[in-house]
């Protein structure tokens, strides 16, 4: 170990976080003395100026060569910085969208803000990390920030028993994966995914102990995705908490979560690469089964779009399985497709409630072609690319995953996702049909703020953009990985 | 040579037209839409005819277009026709026009919407035909479903919901299989997407045998093949007409243009072996569905029906690998286009003014409107195949093929000769003739100007094709001959 030396060079590549966390302590302190109606507004934007500054931030990063920092236990690399950008965008466009929904249950408090600040600094820490305790740390750090959210609607006992869900779950889950790299650093010597990688390949790690950890990590990683034998807490969750925070939990952390799987499984434990492959199919398989079944039977639109998003990691755990560049580069695709289309399915909840109604029945979509054309015509655009159709950016999603899983060798496994893509556009179909065959209920009133609106459209085209020219996020994405593994 | 890029100008004129109809569309002010609409599909059908007035007759790729679209897995924008799909594009550009003409009037509800629904998905289907790259040609493929999803789930009768859910979720079973053999091929290429790579790639018998299968899958549905027909009684039944036509008319052949692209080039020798599975299915859908179709007494079903046997004969005259059986396949498949669009057409003339689809409800149309009654039975001569219609060349060259090979399959084809006059006759009888049923049909009045343009522009495709079948003919040959051999060469090494 060397000394600690602090030079301005070291803490560099680290600057993004610092500007975030700085803001965000600002923002806690400015707070407490903002009151009232306009100055809650003036903390809104305060929030989402540090995100742009933070995005700002990474953007000015890109460019620069990968830089190691901090004693190996951070990393700034171009997979970082796509994955950070994404992530920060996605928690910009939700608190866009939440705005009038949070104001009207007088939920838009700066706790609110902070937390959902704190929780973007610690995905930021998660895709950048590069060393067990890094890793843990980002982790708990964006966990504890979206227990928090969750509960933060005191009132509604269904928040607070799916926060206590969460938080149980959470926890246990944050202990596996913690036993599991501490046996890891027992088989390897150390805790720096670049050392760990190393021991492995040399074959100086005891290969009992190694495996023991990397069932824990796995079954750790497999929670915090939401992968089915794992996925309990999902459709609770998503369920029960107010819907921005759904939205919150829905987006961002996915892209957090890839960076976290790409970083400890692709680069630290590369070398048991067969290990993992075999326990991922058998995560994948069962998600896709549970995901795209269960969803049909389900009347609630956030529990339905909850075993879609079981399903949706079941395909992404297809492109890590895949185990080269293609399939990282896949997966890391996919999950910013995804992002963008959860943003979007979950925004038109946000848009289309109001006080005192939740628009989270799957029938509250009924008719809503008669009531706003344009609006349905973005729910379609989303709903059949979440079921892969083309011209979508969920079809070129799929495509690229299913490419990377049929070249690693797993025929039978495209087959089998393919068929469950049947079962998926079942439900994905009933919200299209609710829309635009049947007669609508009540009246509509959309989100008077423009800004929501215009986030929600542009999640839209953004879907179909990527349907018809995905080729620069693919070019991107896989540059990333190139550059990145 | 640098040429205009008419195949885009084929697929994107309409999508444009589609999405500027959508613009224009005020429910409670339609005529903009409607006008737009009519432009759009004219111009749509007009850039077609220079591929027409320019193909030369050999078996090459013509009016070839291509442009880098996704490098990282080597797709490309690749368009291009030869004999079999030029027609095809011809044939839809031509029904997307009529399909704008007969909804004048009629649909009243969400107009805007309907009409773009149209032109989008001719647009697609016209880059279905014109694809070269599998991604490209995945995409028009699945994009299709869209539309005509809307369209029958909207537009169409009372059980239209469950009858567009069946639609949509039978095709895209088959094409998602589809797309996992591309993925499967893209990798057997080293990294092709090129439909015409795929077609020189030397493949053992085992994986030629899964790709046929597998997209069997996906074009049986489409085709339908008996079994995986009973999506498509449903999904026309409760169709609106326009919905129906297109379906009959070019979906349809959606399927029959995939064994030719795609199952007999890429899987020769799997064709060959599976030949007699094929001409099984082809055959239980000419004598079975033919007798299904005697029973019903819905005249849309009863048309689906006899849409699904003569689609056997197309796969009949596939399957048996003869000059003749091939020709003969596309002529009927063309032919079929005309004659089944043109019987929907006249259905929805009836349908419009009595509201009924039920043979019951009809008997001695013949009486108030006799110029409709001699279109019809036009119509109805040429789908039971009578000679000088275009009917009658696609069937007879098939059996003349199917003659080459085994008598009794001819046989067994030729029943159709019976059943089809059988059921088609019988229809036209009950509806036509006889004395006015009913105080309804004694009100009916006659087709008007509209509708004549219509029928008027079928009745001559029809004749046209039935007594000089040979501009078709010396279009396609060459092309057909050269897959003939390709195909008997074979490939499994």
């Amino acid at each position: 170990m060397t000394t600690a030396t602090f030079s301005l060079a070291t803490v560099a590549p680290a600057l993004p976080e610092i500007v975030l966390l700085v803001l965000a302590s600002a923002l806690l302190v400015a707070d407490l003395f903002l009151k009232g109606g306009a100055a809650r507004r003036a903390t809104y934007w305060l929030a989402q100026a540090s995100l742009a500054a933070t995005v700002a931030a990474v953007l000015a990063q890109v460019g620069e060569p990968a830089a190691v920092t901090f004693h190996g236990m951070y990393v700034a690399d171009l997979l970082a910085q796509v994955l950070k950008v994404a992530a920060l965008v996605a928690v910009m466009a939700t608190l866009f969208m939440s705005r009038t929904y949070l104001e009207l249950r007088g939920l838009l408090t700066g706790e609110f803000l902070c937390l959902a600040l704190f929780g973007a600094l610690g995905m930021m820490v998660m895709i950048s990390a590069h060393h067990f305790i890094t890793l843990y740390l980002g982790l708990e750090l964006m966990a504890l920030s979206q227990y928090a959210m969750v509960g933060l609607e005191r009132d509604s006992p269904r928040a607070t028993e799916a926060a206590m869900k969460y938080f149980i779950l959470g926890a246990l889950a944050s202990g596996l994966l913690l036993y599991g790299m501490s046996m890891l650093y027992g088989a390897t010597g150390s805790l720096e995914l670049t050392r760990v990688a190393y021991a492995i390949e040399r074959g100086s790690a005891h290969a009992l102990l190694g495996a023991f950890g990397l069932v824990f990590v796995v079954a750790g990683i497999a929670f915090k995705l939401g992968a089915a034998p794992f996925h309990m807490w999902i459709p609770d969750v998503y369920h029960g908490a107010a819907t921005p925070t759904t939205l919150y939990i829905g987006a961002a952390p996915k892209l957090a979560a890839l960076g976290f799987v790409l970083r400890l499984l692709a680069v630290g434990l590369q070398g048991m690469s067969a290990d993992w492959q075999q326990m991922l199919v058998a995560l994948a398989v069962v998600s896709l089964l549970v995901g795209n079944v269960v969803a049909i039977a389900q009347a609630n639109l956030k529990r339905m779009l909850a075993y879609s998003t079981i399903a949706h990691m079941g395909f992404l755990l297809l492109g890590v399985i895949a185990g080269n560049d293609d399939g990282y580069s896949a997966a890391l695709f996919y999950a910013i497709a995804y992002a963008i289309m959860t943003l979007g399915s979950f925004g038109m909840i946000l848009l289309l409630s109001r006080a005192g109604f939740e628009a989270e029945r799957i029938d509250d979509f009924r008719g809503l072609n008669q009531r706003s054309r344009w609006y349905a015509f973005m729910m379609l655009v989303l709903m059949f690319s979440l079921a892969g159709i083309p011209p979508t950016a969920g079809f070129f999603a799929k495509l690229s995953v299913l490419e990377a899983v049929l070249q690693a060798g797993y025929t039978w496994l495209v087959v089998y996702a393919v068929l469950l893509s049947v079962v998926g556009a079942f439900y994905y179909l009933r919200i299209v049909r609710l829309m635009y065959m049947e007669a609508p209920e009540g009246e509509l009133t959309l989100d008077p703020r423009r800004d929501a609106r215009w986030v929600l459209s542009a999640a839209g085209l953004a879907t179909l953009a990527l349907g018809i020219v995905p080729a620069p996020l693919l070019d991107l994405c896989m540059r990333a990985i190139t550059a990145s593994m | 040579m640098l040429q205009d890029p008419l195949l885009s100008l084929a697929i994107w004129v309409p999508i444009a037209f589609g999405i500027a109809v959508l613009a224009v569309a005020d429910d409670r002010a339609p005529a903009p839409a409607r006008w737009t609409a009519l432009a759009g599909s004219i111009l749509g059908f007009a850039v077609c005819i220079p591929l027409w007035a320019g193909f030369r007759p050999v078996a090459d790729m013509q009016f070839v277009e291509m442009a880098p679209w996704i490098a990282r897995f080597n797709v490309s924008y690749h368009l291009g026709v030869d004999g079999i799909s030029m027609p095809l594009i011809l044939l839809n550009s031509l029904m997307t026009v009529l399909v704008v003409v007969a909804h004048w009037e009629v649909v009243t509800e969400k107009v805007g919407q309907y009409l773009a629904a149209f032109l989008i998905m001719s647009g697609l289907i016209n880059g279905t035909f014109a694809a070269l790259d599998a991604i490209l040609f995945y995409v028009f493929f699945e994009g299709m479903l869209i539309p005509m999803f809307l369209i029958i789930g909207v537009w169409g009768g009372p059980n239209r919901v469950y009858a567009a859910v069946k639609f949509f979720l039978y095709t895209l079973l088959g094409s998602l299989l589809m797309l996992a053999t591309f993925i499967y091929l893209y990798s057997a290429t080293n990294g092709s997407f090129e439909i015409l790579d795929y077609q020189k790639l030397a493949l053992p018998m085992g994986p030629q045998v899964l790709i046929f299968l597998a997209m069997f899958m996906s074009f049986a549905v489409k085709v339908p093949m008996w079994p995986v027909h009973t999506w498509l009684p449903d999904a026309h039944v409760e169709a609106p007409t326009g919905g129906s036509v297109i379906l009959a008319a070019i979906t349809l052949k959606i399927g029959g243009y995939g064994f030719l692209r795609f199952n007999l080039p890429i899987a020769p020798d799997a064709s060959h072996a599976l030949a007699g599975f094929m001409i099984a299915l082809s055959l239980v859908a000419i004598v079975y569905i033919g007798l299904v179709a005697l029973v019903q007494a819905d005249m849309k079903k009863l048309i689906a029906y006899s849409s699904i046997a003569h689609m056997g004969f197309v796969t009949l005259g596939f399957f048996i690998f003869t000059a003749d059986g091939m020709l003969g396949g596309l002529v009927q498949m063309i032919s079929h286009g005309f004659v089944s669009a043109a019987l929907f057409l006249c259905v929805g003339v009836l349908y419009d003014r009595i509201h009924s689809r039920q043979i019951s409800d009809y008997g001695g149309v013949a009486n108030t409107m006799p110029v409709f009654a001699a279109f019809f039975v036009l119509f109805a001569m040429a789908n039971s195949g009578l000679p000088g219609t275009s009917g009658f060349v696609g069937e007879f060259l098939v059996i003349l093929g199917t003659m080459k090979v085994s008598f009794w399959y001819t046989f067994l084809a030729a029943t159709t000769l019976v059943t089809g006059a059988a059921y088609t006759l019988w229809m036209v009888k009950r509806v036509v003739y006889g004395a006015v049923a009913s105080p309804k049909v004694a009100a009916l009045r006659d087709v008007g100007a509209r509708e004549l343009v219509f029928l008027v522009i079928l009745a001559v495709a029809v004749l046209a094709l039935g007594v000089y079948p040979k501009p078709l003919a010396d279009v396609a040959s060459p092309t057909l001959q050269q897959l003939l051999r390709h195909v008997e060469q074979g490939k499994a090494g």
